[in-house]
């Protein structure tokens, strides 16, 4: 065991999945190295927070079952066997006191309910294709995307267009954000997402489809106005 | 048989494929006819292009957290079960 000898001896710099580095902050955690919870405090609250709103509908409810389960983790780190990885355990406790608390709000919520019948569409316009019976390009660009050249990268310096990417994810219905959120902004692999919400591989490659589609055609939309 | 496998992608139909193709998961053939298709495109290649973009995009966006105060309150209680840990 490593003996610490105070709360900001050091950074932690872990990348998840290494399972020394998990070991050795496991370790940490459990000889109080406040260095150590701070960094998985502000690492995994956002997904935290995120994932406990699929299940409560309330923010500060969120933001609780959040706290609930950063306490679980510090009276349970003693038993913590490794079995599963930190993280896994983390969303597993999550997802636990989320449900629990969805259904003392009186609002359980079944996947099969509120997922993938989450608005359907397809992800361009048919006005946008040629018709099916078209003699020569059947189902093709009639008005093609128009370029954006350039003007995504520069993008990512401005303020405003980010603004208008996390706008469009907060509006997507509440399924496709999370999933849109966990892979792309917090870039989990998708068998983590999978694990966590509880979904099938290809539901959960349908809820990413959708919702990566709308958000892209809601920027096609800002970048035209824009140019 | 081999009517799919030569049958030309539409653009309609590789918009509602690509988010397969980018996680690997398009069977072959498809995967086959979409690269064909992209080949010979360039409204779909812009279409491939903008999706990267917007994973690019979307990666470089801040997580929001939890309220600074849940964040205090946190710290504190893990003083307290530290301290609680020295004294057991």
């Amino acid at each position: 065991m490593r003996v610490t000898n105070g709360p900001n001896e050091s950074v932690v710099m872990v990348t998840t999945g290494d399972r020394t580095s998990e070991t050795d902050l496991i370790d940490r955690l459990r000889n109080g190295d406040e260095s150590a919870f701070t960094w998985l405090v502000d690492t995994y609250s956002p997904s935290l927070k995120r994932l406990a709103l699929v299940f409560v509908s309330v923010d500060a409810v969120a933001e609780e079952v959040v706290q609930e389960t950063w306490l679980a983790v510090l009276t349970g780190i003693g038993r913590f066997e490794g079995r599963s990885s930190l993280k896994t355990w983390l969303f597993k406790i999550l997802t636990n006191r989320a449900k629990t608390r969805a259904v003392r709000e009186k609002r359980t919520v079944r996947f099969s309910e509120l997922g993938l019948e989450e608005e359907d569409g397809p992800a361009v316009s048919p006005e946008r294709f040629l018709p099916s019976d078209h003699p020569s390009f059947p189902g093709h660009w009639s008005i093609p995307p128009h370029p954006w050249s350039g003007v995504a990268e520069q993008a990512v310096l401005r303020r405003e267009t980010m603004e208008v990417l996390r706008r469009g994810l907060e509006k997507l219905p509440r399924l496709q954000r999370t999933v849109v959120t966990l892979r792309d902004v917090d870039g989990w692999p998708a068998h983590e997402v999978c694990a966590a919400l509880e979904l099938s591989e290809a539901n959960q490659r349908v809820l990413l489809h959708r919702g990566r589609s709308r958000l892209r055609s809601i920027l096609e939309t800002y970048f035209a106005e824009d140019a | 048989m081999g009517d799919d496998t030569l049958r030309e992608m539409a653009c309609q139909e590789l918009v509602e494929v690509i988010t397969d193709y980018l996680e690997g998961t398009l069977p072959k053939s498809d995967r086959a006819r979409f690269d064909a298709h992209l080949a010979t495109c360039s409204g779909c290649r812009e279409y491939v292009e903008q999706m990267r973009a917007l994973i690019r995009l979307s990666g470089s966006l801040t997580a929001k957290s939890i309220e600074p105060e849940t964040r205090d309150s946190l710290l504190r209680a893990f003083q307290r079960w530290r301290d609680s840990q020295t004294r057991l």
